[in-house]
């Protein structure tokens, strides 16, 4: 009896469903066995970080915010990896789309009116797709790997970031703390859940999933990603360019990852500070394969992801785990996730005959 | 020594499933030593699956393989190799911007120095009289020449049972002849060989005992020389075989496509410049144009077919317009319609349903896309229309195109574009790699829209198609094309000539420069 591979003549649509599913499973009880073993209580490790925060209904909104900009950085990361083109600085346009729209925050202090928030929102989009399009120039104009340019831009963003928040933008009457001055009523997202902090990007948020999985599912748009992420040469064939997808995908995904930025600085935040870069753009990357690359299934890994962001918080102040502890489940769920999508393309197969063993070759001339 | 001596292969009852399908039904033959075995099917029939647990890439569910006479399991393609068992297959795997000996030394089992290889190389290349530099790059090499690479590959190994997977399918009628010259040789030294085909007058030409496969079981088996080819075909499709009917009083039109002095750059320093081509099509006319792989067939495929732009609109004309400027999609929206040589990747995308590929070329022409969304029920219909016009065996609209065989991939992507009624269809090694049944009816669409008045530019290695289908007939070397020709005052000698790089110029010495010198 052994285990053997064997190709599908379809890819199978369960698996493709039921692999992150199960990658979930077994991260959790891969996690509660290595915390067992190092000597925490580890189903309560498990417990605290993927169901506690479930079951605890005040810490739904928790959840929502951590998830909202998971799932709007997640959904154009998808977009991207369909095309087979690798954005990994979406954390550097999230910051980049955070500084554009407080930089528009900061020139709007002393006006009121409704077109403020709007107005900070699109530089935010602006401001990401911007900083998405220096990678995707460098691509299309010296083929430099996009992989390596989007990363490393992440961390000129974070140096921008941190020179403009402790210099010129720093709030004058703030004792000295690294932050800008607090947004105004005018700047700040409307709460959409009385109550709670649930603001109105939450609910945009979703509405864009939505629209970009129409736009992936049903556009033109949509079907030249994938052939180029499939086929480069039957999307030549096609009439579809590669130089154009690479621009479209870095401005859609880096202006989603702007847009969570201003979203997140108009509405958890309030302000900008040395503490924006939360890895919302590298937690995306798993989110964005957890989701199978689909806004839809985005939108559920986002939530997934977020449960763990709040359950790690609460294993920290419960069993007092180690903050690394949440990074752990998280990576292990990503690296599940692609052990197992080998069970997409190949079924595995109990084979009970035992080969006999071949006998040594002859090397008679005939 | 033994009077007898054993069989070099027995497969004896050999069975293989896949999910759905049953691959290989009992299927029993033997190979003796030194004897040219020919393996003969429609794709689909087993052959590929069969060879391959010969060569130990997948295991069988059922049944032995004997070598020598003794039952085996090879358990991996390193084992049948140490056995003795070399294979060549249908597409190389070689890298390309690697030298030809460190291609071999690539995939060498053992490791032996680069110098010692190389001596060992040249050796074998002398006694079996083949031309290869060792340290050419693989990119610039020909077809033929990348598939004597995976030969002396399998050749360095001594092997006492040697499989080749349809190797001719891109080499000339003169390479051909030289690679059987290969294999007589090898064969009267005592390796057995297995020979994969469908064309039937190479195996005529070249084989003892043909096994004749199909829909995974073994129908005949029998001595090619005695049998016609036709005999041949028709056991292989299990039906009488239909001839290509071409219409003698067809009306030849107008100008439908004139090239004028169309140049392309190489593409990068391994690709091949297009140099001052000229021609032109009529409507209901069928333009051949020959050559060796890798003159610049594939360029001129891209020229004409917008995937390269060029500077010079006025270098293409279609029905009177300048479209040298267009790009792929208007050159298609104004009737300009094309089958690449390579089906998965380029005419195709292989994970993709074929309705999803029909809209990657018929998208505009066939209003499948409205304002900017598309309408999947218009691009499964008219899959499904092209499924049953060309008799395309898919489980439907929504299988993916990497499912299907070669034969029924190449039928589906040339009734994709006929279907689309073009103006100008260019087409690029329409059969290769595909069955006899396929072929006749791929060449009998071919006829078909020519006489439905389109103008056809047909790209080909293989020259027999080429003088049953083309009314004129140009031979492309080194980006150059000949002059065309009529089809009723060509010879083969000539072809031959003129795809060997001599075009009888002035100024043109009968020197033997390389073929793809470019």
């Amino acid at each position: 009896m052994r285990l053997k591979l064997e190709k599908r003549a379809e890819p199978s649509r369960f698996m493709l469903y039921a692999s992150p599913i199960g990658a979930v499973l077994v991260t959790m009880i891969v996690g509660a066995i290595i915390f067992s073993v190092i000597g925490y209580d580890g189903l309560g490790a498990v417990y605290q970080v993927f169901i506690a925060p479930v079951t605890t209904s005040y810490k739904w909104q928790d959840v929502a915010l951590k998830a909202s900009p998971l799932i709007l950085i997640g959904v154009g990361l998808a977009v991207g990896n369909r095309a087979a083109i690798w954005n990994i600085g979406a954390e550097g346009q999230y910051v980049v789309g955070g500084l554009a729209g407080t930089g528009v925050g900061l020139l709007t202090q002393n006006f009121t009116g409704p077109w403020i928030l709007p107005t900070m929102l699109v530089a935010g989009f602006i401001g990401g797709a911007a900083w998405g399009a220096i990678p995707a120039g460098l691509k299309t104009r010296f083929s430099v790997n996009e992989t390596l340019s989007s990363l490393m831009m992440t961390y000129v963003a974070i140096h921008l970031m941190n020179y403009l928040v402790t210099g010129p933008w720093k709030d004058p009457s703030g004792y000295s703390f690294p932050q800008t001055p607090l947004v105004t009523a005018d700047q700040t997202m409307p709460i959409i859940i009385p109550g709670t902090q649930v603001h109105l990007g939450v609910l945009l948020t979703l509405i864009i999933a939505v629209g970009v999985w129409v736009l992936m599912s049903r556009s033109v748009f949509g079907f030249q990603v994938r052939v180029v992420g499939s086929a480069p040469n039957a999307a030549r064939h096609g009439g579809f360019s590669q130089k154009q997808t690479v621009w479209l995908v870095f401005l859609l995904s880096g202006g989603l990852a702007g847009l969570a930025g201003i979203f997140e600085v108009t509405g958890p935040f309030q302000q900008m500070s040395l503490g924006f870069p939360q890895n919302y753009g590298f937690t995306a990357i798993i989110v964005a394969f957890l989701g199978r690359l689909n806004p839809i299934g985005v939108i559920i890994a986002g939530i997934v992801l977020a449960i763990t962001y709040v359950g790690g918080d609460m294993a920290q102040s419960a069993l007092q785990l180690p903050n690394a502890s949440k990074g752990i489940f998280q990576a292990m769920m990503l690296f599940f996730l692609l052990a197992s999508d080998i069970l997409v393309r190949y079924r595995l197969r109990f084979v009970s005959r035992t080969p006999a063993p071949a006998p040594s070759p002859s090397r008679s001339a005939a | 020594m033994v009077v007898n001596p054993p069989l070099r292969l027995e497969v004896v009852g050999i069975t293989k499933r896949f999910p759905g399908v049953l691959a290989n039904d009992h299927v029993s033959f033997a190979v003796k030593p030194g004897e040219i075995h020919a393996l003969l099917g429609e794709n689909g029939a087993g052959k590929s699956t069969l060879v391959k647990m010969i060569y130990g890439i997948m295991q069988p569910d059922e049944g032995e393989i004997r070598w020598n006479g003794q039952p085996i399991v090879v358990a991996n393609p390193r084992a049948a190799r140490k056995l003795g068992i070399g294979m060549v297959f249908q597409h190389f795997s070689l890298f390309e911007a690697l030298t030809v000996l460190e291609n071999i030394a690539l995939g060498m089992d053992a490791k032996i120095p680069q110098r010692q290889l190389e001596a060992k190389i040249r050796e074998v290349m002398a006694t079996y009289g083949l031309t290869l530099d060792p340290h050419r790059i693989v990119s610039t090499l020909s077809v033929g020449e990348r598939q004597r690479i995976e030969i002396v590959r399998a050749l360095l190994l001594n092997p006492r049972l040697l499989i080749m997977d349809e190797p001719t399918s891109v080499l000339t009628p003169q390479e051909v002849e030289q690679l059987f010259d290969v294999l007589r040789l090898l064969a009267k030294q005592g390796c057995a060989i297995l020979y994969i085909s469908h064309k039937l007058h190479e195996i005529k030409a070249l084989c003892e005992t043909a096994t004749i496969l199909r829909g995974g079981r073994v129908v005949d088996t029998c001595d090619p020389r005695q049998e016609t080819s036709r005999s041949m075909a028709e056991k292989m499709i299990g039906a009488g075989l239909k001839d290509v009917t071409k219409p003698a009083s067809r009306t030849i039109g107008r100008e439908k496509l004139v090239v004028n002095r169309l140049s392309v750059p190489a593409a990068g320093h391994f690709g091949v410049a297009l140099r001052d081509i000229t021609f032109n099509v009529r409507a209901g006319e069928i333009f051949g144009i020959a050559g060796v792989a890798g003159n610049g067939q594939n360029e001129l495929l891209l020229a004409l077919d917008g995937e390269e732009i060029g500077d010079d609109a006025g270098a293409i004309t279609l029905d009177g317009e300048r479209i040298g400027r267009c790009s792929a999609k208007e050159r298609r929206l104004r009737g300009l319609s094309t089958v690449p040589e390579e089906r998965n990747g380029h005419a195709a995308v292989p994970e993709f349903s074929l309705s999803d590929n029909s809209i990657l070329t018929g998208r505009d022409r066939l209003g499948m896309v409205f304002s900017g969304l598309i309408k999947p029920g218009v691009a499964h219909e008219y899959t499904g229309k092209v499924i049953s016009t060309f008799a395309v065996k898919a489980t439907g609209a929504a299988a993916t195109a990497g499912s299907l065989s070669g034969g029924n991939l190449q039928k589906y992507i040339m009734g994709r574009e006929i279907l689309q009624n073009p103006k100008v269809l260019v087409v690029s090694q329409p059969t290769w790699g595909v069955d006899a049944g396929a072929a006749a009816a791929i060449h009998q669409a071919i006829v078909d829209l020519a006489v439905a008045g389109s103008a056809i530019v047909v790209i080909s290695q293989d020259l027999d198609e080429l003088l049953a289908l083309s009314d004129t007939l140009a031979v492309i070397n080194g980006g150059r094309l000949s002059k065309p020709m009529n089809i009723a005052d060509v010879t083969i000698e000539e072809l031959g000539l003129l795809m060997g790089g001599i075009h009888g110029e002035a100024g043109h010495p009968a020197d033997k420069e390389p073929v793809h010198a470019a």
